[in-house]
């Protein structure tokens, strides 16, 4: 610890930092732009000057830069000397000498930082009289509005797209004041992460386009704190809702978790709550139409379907209090899981691994810390994006070391790069295609996915020898390398999931153990993904040999006569055909469901579930970790969350109880609630901010006599202004605030320190104890060898579209392809196939868009099986293709961002 | 005793002859609706919405007058024509909640929103006081004649492009490489 006097007070601060980030992590007001807390300092914009003296004698002192200065022990500095004062307001006002006077018709005006630097530093009128200099604006894609003339070049938005997220289509154009921030020539913004410039962008250059077409102020939205449900990451978020509908989504930040930053499907997936698709009343079918079902009749279904001979399937996109309601309705015997069955094999395994104690699934910020990433099989840029986002920032940490060694502070940023060029920790990518990390990865190997398994259990053999063997002759060297990578760093990280069945799991765990063997006691970290945001949740709750495959043969074999579906669409998990004969043959079929898909199709009953902004709910990530989700807005319809309709409990906390005590795994679920009301007079937090409008006009047209406020008896939180301010206790802050700082920046007053835990905030809590001690998979059998025409299948994913609900929203149904099988070059020509050429897929006979990509591993097939009605259950490691007939589909694959496209010969 | 009496006296016959002497005074009473006052041009009536000098909505839909609205009467919502402007969907005030404090046309960055001379707003029904964009929308400039936010801000709309507007250079090109 070092002391720092600022203006005549002495603080105690850490001296590997700057004067900038302490002065904020004190709390003090100094204005800044261009310096951003996950990217550290450039010195660019001038704007967070400071006085520094030598000594106590020192009257004169001199103006020094606060974010390009140390923050060493005795230093002396004011914020408070006027000659600072004047020079920050002179900075500003001469950056705002081209502003376009357009605060009113600005997406950023209200949550703006350059207007509270503006306010902070005093500047008021512009006194240069002279033209404003203007820019054209580019087309950005569905996601981002572009408006030039408000940029202040403070380089955050190329520092961020290009430098942090990896992204090569955004640059800095031109020169002095005609700086100008875009892409080469009009077109889609290519980065998985480019909605984030929202909230980089510290004016309105970059805002949200499709917040924008129905926009609301930031106070006017009516948030609470949630949890993305696009993936199994978990991210925090912040949905903001006004009249009736839901707006749009920006981060709220968790410092284990999510940090600052979203991906594009978190972002902007939400649509589909305010979408037509959506269910809103109970029906029952009646002669194939649907009629509304009474209250009564209500009750008589959910009677007759508390009978014997009931069963459930669960679903990994439901709440653990859904899927908890679901399974006390129907018996533990009878509820069974909602995913394939491959995917139950791959989670049997991960629930195992996850309780022993040689590993330890890391979170966002940990996977940030390691040096040395082998990712065995998995494109983590598509199943979960926030994570590749994250290692993006692990390979850095050669820079980081390379720059302690020269003693150069880590937050020197431009300096830090300097000095790395392209030295990074290894990140080596083991895959059946090239994937978007390939600019960061070290080696990567392209195979078919049974030489990836091997290749796998060869690395473990060669880092300890205990492991099973296996052989890959023609990767030996890279193996030895990886291995060697593995065996030297200090925190190694094996990333692999389930996108592929359970044997590339097992290979990582394999590399895992062998790293814990080989090493001390430390557990290695594994992260091992899932599809989709509660299933684990899901796992943990349905017993292992209760898969799929079992209800939908119980089913069809008449031994279970009815079935409760738990927003799941079947059609998705399984075969058709097996689906098929299981649902004709149940007697009676009950679907809960958010949106219409296949299998509320064949339901006799249909009963609507809110969505996730619309109920309070729990979730647990890929780690383990459990959040709680609160409820945003009320359905304005008659969608209730799925536990409320099949259980008898009252409250969701007395849901978590018994969840908490009756089902394995779940001990620690209840340390996620905010407890016993902690809160002045019982008075609840308020989901409307102090300055929320038109509440006595909003539904006035309706009836000018206000209704009473809506009650919320579930959580501790509100549906209306009053009570105590969110801003008391950050656990539950949905969008932070704090007098002069009306953006997003306004972050680190909640900090405990910049880029710290948030004060009182809340983190999750971690499900899994480390009790159980394995030992390491076999070697699998050799995999079935293509015989004839057929391909190795690898399934592909993308982060739009895969995703079932986020593809629903239309921002993100405007980047998405049609299904599509990924060939290289060789194996389309020998089938006769072109770029863009339909063609049917055997066992199924599906049509799908043929994409020739130069980056596929000669006889392998990516099969992306799109929002179509193709059933990844319907392959079994094999495939073939045929050239079909049928016409291009209304999608195609124009869409699609690869590096390896190939471009149609002209 | 005596004085009681004189004082009573003197009062009553007091009061009388002021009462009498009124019947030779101008009355003060003004016959409205007969006749009607002169209200000050800057007195705070009924609220309108006008037109800038193009004859186009003034309101952009920035929000700001729902947002400084003490009784929080002020309710729109945002939209944009094809190409670009920003205007209000809807715009809702109740009136039946409005005090008339004028905190709305101060907080109008563009003198869309204004209050007018008109206080006559009675209604039989309070329903009838809840006003929309059709009845609150008048074709004129109101108090404020020449301004016009659009001509001034550096947002491209229909009918003016980037730099056309005041103090405004024309676009960078980016490509150039003259200073």
């Amino acid at each position: 610890m070092a002391k720092i006097v600022i203006d005549g007070v002495e603080y105690e601060v850490n001296p590997d930092n700057n004067l900038l980030q302490e002065c904020l992590s004190q709390g003090l007001d100094l204005p800044y732009f261009c310096w951003h807390p996950s990217m550290g300092s450039v010195g660019a914009c001038r704007q967070c000057a400071v006085k520094q003296y030598r000594d106590e004698d020192d009257k004169e002192g001199m103006l020094v830069m606060a974010c390009m200065t140390p923050a060493s022990d005795g230093a002396i500095i004011s914020l408070e000397d006027e000659q600072a004062k004047s020079f920050r307001s002179d900075v500003i006002e001469s950056l705002m000498i081209s502003h376009p006077h357009d605060c009113p018709v600005c997406e950023e005006g209200g949550e703006c930082h350059l207007q509270d630097m503006t306010q902070m530093s005093g500047h008021n009128y512009r006194r240069y009289d002279k033209k404003k200099r203007t820019h054209r604006n580019q087309y950005l894609g569905p996601f981002i509005n572009h408006e030039m003339n408000r940029c202040i070049t403070c380089y955050r938005c190329v520092r961020y797209y290009d430098d942090y997220a990896g992204g090569t289509d955004l640059s800095a154009q031109a020169s002095h004041h005609h700086v100008y921030f875009g892409r080469h020539e009009e077109g889609v913004l290519e980065s998985e992460f480019s909605g984030n410039l929202v909230e980089v962008c510290p004016t309105g250059v970059f805002t949200d386009k499709a917040f924008s077409q129905h926009y609301s102020r930031k106070w006017d939205l009516q948030t609470a704190p949630s949890v993305c449900v696009g993936c199994s990451v978990g991210c925090n978020t912040a949905p903001g809702e006004r009249y009736g509908t839901l707006r749009r989504i920006v981060n709220r930040y968790n410092s284990e978790v999510n940090g600052y930053f979203l991906c594009d499907r978190g972002r902007f997936g939400f649509d589909y709550v305010n979408s037509r698709e959506r269910l809103l009343e109970p029906v029952k079918r009646v002669d194939n139409t649907g009629e509304l079902l009474a209250d009564d009749e209500i009750k008589a279904v959910i009677k007759e379907f508390s009978r014997e001979g009931t069963i459930g399937i669960g679903s990994p996109r439901a709440s653990n209090e859904s899927n908890f309601a679901l399974k006390t309705m129907v018996g533990d015997e009878n509820f069974f899981a909602g995913y394939s069955d491959s995917e139950s094999e791959s989670m049997a395994a991960v629930l195992t691994l996850a309780s022993d104690k040689a590993f330890h699934s890391p979170s966002v910020r940990k996977i940030e810390e390691a040096d040395a990433v082998l990712i065995l099989g998995e494109d983590v840029t598509n199943v979960a994006p926030r994570i590749a986002l994250a290692l993006r920032q692990s390979v850095r940490n050669k820079a980081m070391d390379l720059a302690s060694e020269s003693r150069i502070p880590q937050w020197q940023d431009a300096a830090v790069r300097e000095l790395a060029q392209h030295e990074r920790s290894p990140l080596s990518i083991l895959s059946p295609a090239v994937s978007r990390l390939d600019d960061i990865a070290a080696d990567r190997v392209i195979e078919s996915l049974p030489a990836l398994v091997a290749m796998g259990h060869q690395i473990a053999n060669k880092i300890s020898g205990s492991a099973p063997a296996a052989t890959s002759p023609e990767h030996d060297a890279v193996a030895e390398k990886i291995a060697a990578q593995l065996k030297g760093a200090k925190r190694p990280l094996i990333v692999a999931g389930s996108s592929n069945g359970s044997e590339l799991i097992k290979a990582a765990a394999n590399i895992a153990r062998a790293l814990h063997e080989d090493g001390e006691d430390a557990a290695i970290d594994l992260c091992l993904l899932v599809p989709e945001v509660n299933s684990i949740g899901m796992g943990l709750m349905a017993a292992e040999e209760n898969s799929l495959g079992v209800a939908l043969d119980k089913l069809s074999s008449g031994a279970a006569k009815r079935v409760i579906v738990l927003e799941n669409d079947l059609y998705r998990r399984a075969a058709k055909s097996q689906v098929d004969s299981a649902l004709d043959k149940a007697e009676k079929v009950l679907v809960l469901d958010q949106v219409t898909t296949a299998t509320t199709a064949k339901a006799d009953v249909i009963l609507p579930v809110t969505a996730f902004s619309e109920h309070e709910a729990t979730y647990i990530n890929y780690e383990g970790r459990a959040q709680l989700s609160f409820q945003v807005h009320q359905c304005q319809k008659m969608a209730q969350p799925a536990w409320r309709w099949i259980s008898d409990a009252a409250h969701i906390d007395d849901l978590v109880e018994r969840c908490c005590s009756e089902a394995p795994g779940f001990a620690k679920l209840r340390d996620v609630l905010p407890g016993e009301n902690p809160f002045i007079a019982g008075m609840k937090v308020p989901r409307q901010s102090h300055r929320y409008s038109g509440r006595t006009a909003m539904i006035a047209n309706v009836n000018v006599h206000e209704p009473k406020q809506m009650e919320d008896k579930e959580s501790i939180m509100s549906f209306s202004m009053e009570g105590i301010s969110a801003q008391k206790d950050p656990s539950i802050m949905a969008s932070p605030w704090a007098p002069k700082w009306n953006s997003n920046q306004s972050i680190s007053k909640f900090q405990d320190e910049v880029n710290g835990e948030l004060k009182q905030g809340h983190v999750g809590s971690l499900l899994f104890e480390k009790t159980a001690s394995g030992s390491y998979f076999d070697v699998p059998a050799v995999a079935a060898q293509p015989s004839g025409k057929q391909l190795h299948l690898a399934l592909s994913y993308q982060i739009f579209g895969s995703d079932e609900l986020s593809a629903r929203a239309e921002p993100i149904r405007e980047r998405m392809t049609d299904a599509y099988v990924g060939i290289c070059p060789e194996d389309a020509q020998s089938r006769g196939l072109a770029q863009g050429d339909v063609a049917t897929i055997t066992p199924t006979g599906a049509p799908v868009v043929v994409c020739i990509r130069t980056g596929v591993k000669p006889g392998t097939a990516l099969l992306y099986c799109g929002d179509a009605n193709i059933s990844p259950a319907e392959f079994t490691g094999l495939l073939e293709i045929e050239k079909s007939a049928a016409q291009a589909t209304s999608r195609g694959i124009s869409s699609l961002i690869v590096s390896d496209f190939q471009e149609e010969e002209i | 005793m005596l004085t009681l009496i004189k004082d009573t006296l003197t009062s009553q016959v007091v009061t009388l002859w002021r009462v009498f002497s009124h019947l030779w005074v101008k009355a003060d009473t003004v016959e409205y609706p007969d006749e009607m006052p002169y209200m000050f041009p800057r007195w705070r009536g009924r609220i309108i919405l006008s037109r800038d000098p193009d004859g186009e909505e003034r309101c952009v839909a920035c929000n700001l007058c729902a947002v400084a609205c003490p009784v929080d009467c002020i309710a729109l919502q945002k939209t944009e024509d094809d190409e670009g402007r920003w205007y209000p969907e809807f715009f809702r005030i109740n009136f039946s909640r409005c005090i008339m404090c004028g905190f709305c046309e101060e907080a109008c960055p563009t003198n869309a929103i204004q209050l007018t001379p008109d206080f006559e707003m009675a209604e039989y029904e309070r329903q009838d006081m809840v006003w929309e964009k059709e009845d609150l929308l008048i074709d004129g400039t109101g108090k404020y004649h020449d301004y016009n936010f659009y001509r001034v801000a550096g947002k491209k709309i229909g009918g003016k492009d980037k730099g056309e507007a005041r103090n405004e250079a024309v676009p960078v090109n980016v490509r150039s490489l003259l200073p």
